[in-house]
């Protein structure tokens, strides 16, 4: 492991995030909201704790190993959330304590959306939009962006690219490059939020909670600037721009790419994951649906289905947006909700949970078995379309689902311990480990009721999730260590 | 005619012993002496050792005044090259080639007169995998051959007891079948060919091939035998390339089990099928085939590499139980000790590809020729042209026409309308004929039958 030249990188990182300050710095400086110096002093803080990576080892030019870009990502993710905790502690609104403010933050930034603050309206516009800032550069990854943007990270940037993600098969790269394939996700997640920002103004709302949603909604996030997210502004036509681009976020980049490239929209159809993806959430609201209407929790069926549907793709997508408190709707539908953001968006893409392609491989794999069972002497691959997956992959994805499994047990068990009742533990950690955000019982609305150990154990799961757990993982076995 | 053949694999060799033994002038060309060697000893024809697409061997081969060059070396490219280097060097009038990469054959552009001229691609194993399909199909049909684009139909049949016909004249057919119309184009008993005439008596046993459109198949075959169910569940053995194509051409409709013994091969064939079920392990191995209920099987088919291994497997499938049994022969020895006996169907690469050469070596306006009982008898399709004063046959009954012994019209196909054949049906210009030569030695004479008289041009 070279340490010196992860430094440097970690040094030129941090000096690119200090920027994520500027925006908000701006609208305080615009709106007069007097919270100029938090800002400013976080922008300086991570200047200068960049510089002071960056300066002792700046010529060393030695290229990354893929064991270092695991390093680097978690760090980075770390140092990222622990300098953006600053703004919230610092600022004279909200002044949270620190632990709240990182759990904040690391939700943002992992685009989990579940929040500590109550009285999201009163804080200051920055404020505000901080947290929405967060989530949008968290959502296609600040390190797709540094590599995109820093073409000197070269070589090096594929290994950051790998770690940071999300779905089982990482190297197929869109263009020969690992810089323009970095730039044309970023392109294309740029015309997302800008078409977003766009809809959402044309159906009403004010062009800053506009801009604010469409961050969050094309990172999949789910932070609002309302305490009533989605809900406060009583709209369907909003809800609508909502879903259909909430759906769009969580669609693989590289299908938007190659339909772009091909301007035909026929090639998402192809794709057997879009397909299972579409399957799974139009299941989950038909049967959301069906089951608010007939058990009259909303007698209207115009209700139901708009709340139906927009709870389902919010839920299923892991954006975590909410119009109705669906923690509350009676029967299995909250706990279905919840599993389906087990499967979660597509692979990469910017939703979280396990991702759809994953489920299909495990689906696929549980019935090769079953014909196995029928036919001992028969070669059955694990297909996708018709495409024959390596065994590789295929094991991969069941440790994968393991961990997983395993990781949501014991960090269930760590909730109750600390003293959560059992609704509350099992959603909190589904909720922070899908990065979805709301969950039921006590953290259904936010989570500033839930005690501080538990906070860090949750942050702890978000970061899990948004690595998709192996990234983060790797650096706590001896193994990696050892030289 | 002079004809050049590249490579001397079962294709090649097979192909200049049916040709050479019908006056033509073969050369065959090959990188293995010994092979060649064999070749010579055993048939008329002038050898060449050599790299088949370089034009110093094409020249040696006698290329400069070829008629025809047949490009059937197991290299696609060495066979597209061969082709390109006749046209350039030699301009030889006709080049067929066979391309087997189906990565090339899905772009037709590559394949003409500007880019590689080949005049005729032709694919052996698409050729023996259709034979199959159809067989598979026809339920009951020893073989079953396509004229006029499958419109019309030349299927043979083996009598069996308690068949209707069976035990009656011919002449009672139509009392029989009202709607269906059929002409019986020639009848084997025990091996001797007889002609049909109205009184003959159909035998128990008789090989019976008929001419009919493609809808009265079904009809016509349950006069000759009692009808067998269709077929649902297909088990191969052997996934080379006859195999695997004929599963991925017949997964859709049927429920096909693929048997492979080698492990490679045996993955890479499970990820190319789709819904075809691929089973690792010998098809001579009784337990698998019990396992993988053999005994609810409709057809069985062995179709590897080794021809003694697919008579066993068959023969052991048919004893375990497999409703019809059939087996890639290329011995004709051995199709002789085994058919109709130990098993149902045996199936000769050779004869399923050379009818497709024998097109472009016969004169006169031939489409379709196919090859029947080992080269001894041949169905073709013709074309009639010229008018009343040219032609021997247009403007003619069918009792007009001088046939030469042993030869029937089975039906004429009129542009998309099928006549089956009656002694007062008139032949008109460009109606397609197809006939049956029992004995392919008058084939002289039906091709002369055929080219249009000089006072035409």
């Amino acid at each position: 492991m070279h340490f010196s030249s992860i430094q440097r990188i970690l040094g030129l990182l941090l000096m690119v995030a200090s920027t994520i300050m500027l925006p908000p710095l701006a609208i305080a400086l615009v709106l007069g909201e007097g919270v100029e110096h938090a800002f400013l002093m976080a922008f300086g803080g991570v200047l200068l704790a960049g510089l002071l990576c960056w300066l002792p080892v700046r010529r060393q030019r030695r290229e990354l190993r893929i064991r270092d870009g695991f390093l680097v990502v978690v760090l980075f993710w770390t140092v990222l959330a622990l300098v953006g905790a600053v703004p919230f502690v610092v600022a004279d609104q909200p002044h949270m304590p620190f632990t709240d403010a990182f759990f904040e933050s690391m939700s943002g930034l992992t685009t989990t959306g579940a929040t500590v603050i109550t009285g999201i309206d009163r804080l200051p516009r920055s404020v505000q939009f901080y947290r929405q800032e967060l989530q949008w550069l968290g959502g296609m990854g600040i390190i797709v962006l540094a590599v995109a943007v820093l073409p000197m990270l070269g070589i090096g940037g594929m290994q950051l690219y790998r770690a940071e993600t999300p779905g089982p098969m990482k190297d197929n790269k869109l263009t020969p490059r690992i810089t323009e394939t970095a730039k044309a996700l970023w392109y294309i997640y740029l015309g997302l939020t800008v078409a977003c920002a766009a809809s959402y103004w044309f159906v009403g709302m004010d062009p800053f909670d506009a801009v604010a949603h469409s961050f969050s909604t094309v990172a999949i996030g789910g932070f609002s600037t309302h305490d009533l997210s989605i809900g406060y502004f009583q709209s369907p036509a909003i809800e609508l721009v909502a879903v259909v681009f909430m759906l769009l976020a969580g669609v693989n980049f590289s299908l938007h790419f190659v339909a772009w490239r091909k301007t035909s929209p026929l090639s998402y159809f192809r794709d057997p994951e879009f397909r299972a993806y579409i399957t799974v959430l139009s299941l989950a609201a038909v049967v959301a649906v069906v089951y608010l209407y007939r058990s009259g929790t909303f007698p209207v069926l115009g209700d139901a289905i708009h709340h139906g549907v927009f709870q389902a793709v919010s839920i299923g997508t892991t954006t975590g947006f909410t119009t109705a408190a669906y923690f509350h709707w009676p029967g299995f539908l909250p706990v279905m909700l919840l599993f389906t953001s087990f499967i979660g968006g597509c692979a990469g893409s910017t939703g979280g949970g396990m991702k759809v392609i994953r489920f299909l491989l495990l689906f696929k794999q549980g019935l090769r078995e079953i014909m196995r069972l029928v036919h001992p002497n028969a070669q059955i691959p694990v297909k996708i379309g018709n495409k024959a997956m390596p065994e590789r992959v295929v094991e991969a994805v069941w440790g994968f689902f393991a961990i997983y499994v395993g990781c949501f047990a014991v960090m269930m068990l760590a909730l109750l311990a600390t003293g959560l009742d059992q609704v509350t533990a099992f959603s909190a950690v589904a909720a922070c480990l899908n990065n979805l955000g709301p969950g039921l019982g006590e953290v259904g609305y936010h989570y500033s009721d839930i005690n501080d150990v538990s906070k860090w154990v949750l942050s702890f799961a978000m970061l899990l999730g948004r690595l998709e757990i192996f990234t983060l993982l790797v650096l706590l076995t001896p193994a990696f260590w050892r030289r | 005619m002079k004809i050049i053949i590249l490579g001397a694999g079962q294709v090649g060799s097979s192909v200049a012993q049916n040709l050479a033994s019908e006056a033509n002038d073969i050369t065959v060309v090959d990188t293995k002496q010994e092979v060649l060697q064999d070749l010579q000893d055993r048939i008329d024809i002038r050898t060449v050792a050599g790299t088949a697409s370089h034009p110093e061997i094409l020249t040696a081969a006698g290329a400069e005044d070829a008629d025809m060059i047949l490009a059937v070396t197991n290299s696609d490219e060495i066979n597209m090259v061969a082709c390109q280097v006749a046209y350039t060097l030699f301009h030889t009038p006709i080049k067929i080639a066979r391309v087997r990469a189906p990565e090339y054959l899905n772009y037709p552009k590559l394949f003409s007169q500007e880019a590689l001229p080949i005049d005729v691609l032709i694919s052996p194993e698409k050729l023996v995998t259709e034979y199959i399909e159809r067989l598979i199909e026809h339920p009951g049909a020893l073989q079953v051959l396509d004229f006029a684009g499958g419109r019309v139909q030349l299927v043979a049949v083996r009598a069996v007891e308690g068949g209707p016909l069976v035990g009656h004249e011919l002449r009672e057919l139509r009392e029989h079948m009202p709607g269906v119309e059929a002409r019986v184009a020639a009848i084997f008993r025990r091996g001797n060919a007889i002609l049909p005439e109205g009184d003959t008596v159909i035998e128990a046993d008789d090989e019976v091939f008929f001419v009919a459109a493609r809808k009265d198949i079904r009809a016509m075959t349950s006069e000759l035998r009692r009808l067998e169910k269709p077929v649902r569940r297909v088990m191969i053995a052997g996934g080379g390339n006859i195999g695997l194509r004929l599963a991925e051409a017949i997964e859709d409709r049927y429920q096909v089990k693929l048997i492979e013994c080698s492990a490679d091969t045996a993955r890479r064939l499970s990820e190319r099928l789709d819904k075809s079920i691929v089973l690792l392990g010998d098809a001579a191995d009784e337990e698998l085939l019990l396992e993988e209920n053999i005994e609810n099987t409709d057809v069985f088919c062995a179709l590897t590499n080794d021809e003694e291994a697919n008579i066993l497997s068959s023969m052991l499938a048919k004893r375990l139980g497999a409703r019809k049994v059939m087996s890639l022969i290329n011995r004709a020895s051995y199709v002789d000790l085994v058919q109709s006996e130990a098993i149902d169907i045996a199936i000769s690469p050779q004869q399923a590809t050379i009818g497709s050469l024998l097109t472009h070596v016969r004169r006169g306006d031939v489409v379709v020729v196919h090859s029947l009982r080992r080269g001894a008898a041949e169905a073709i399709e013709a074309v009639a042209h010229g008018d009343s004063t040219t032609s021997k046959v247009v403007g003619r009954t069918i009792d007009e026409i001088r046939l030469p012994p042993g030869t029937t019209i089975g039906a004429v196909v009129r542009g998309d309308q099928v006549i089956i054949a009656h002694h007062d049906t008139v032949i008109q210009p460009d109606d397609h004929v197809v006939l049956f030569l029992v004995d392919k030695r008058h084939i002289a004479d039906v091709e002369h039958l055929f080219q249009v008289g000089v006072t035409f041009f």
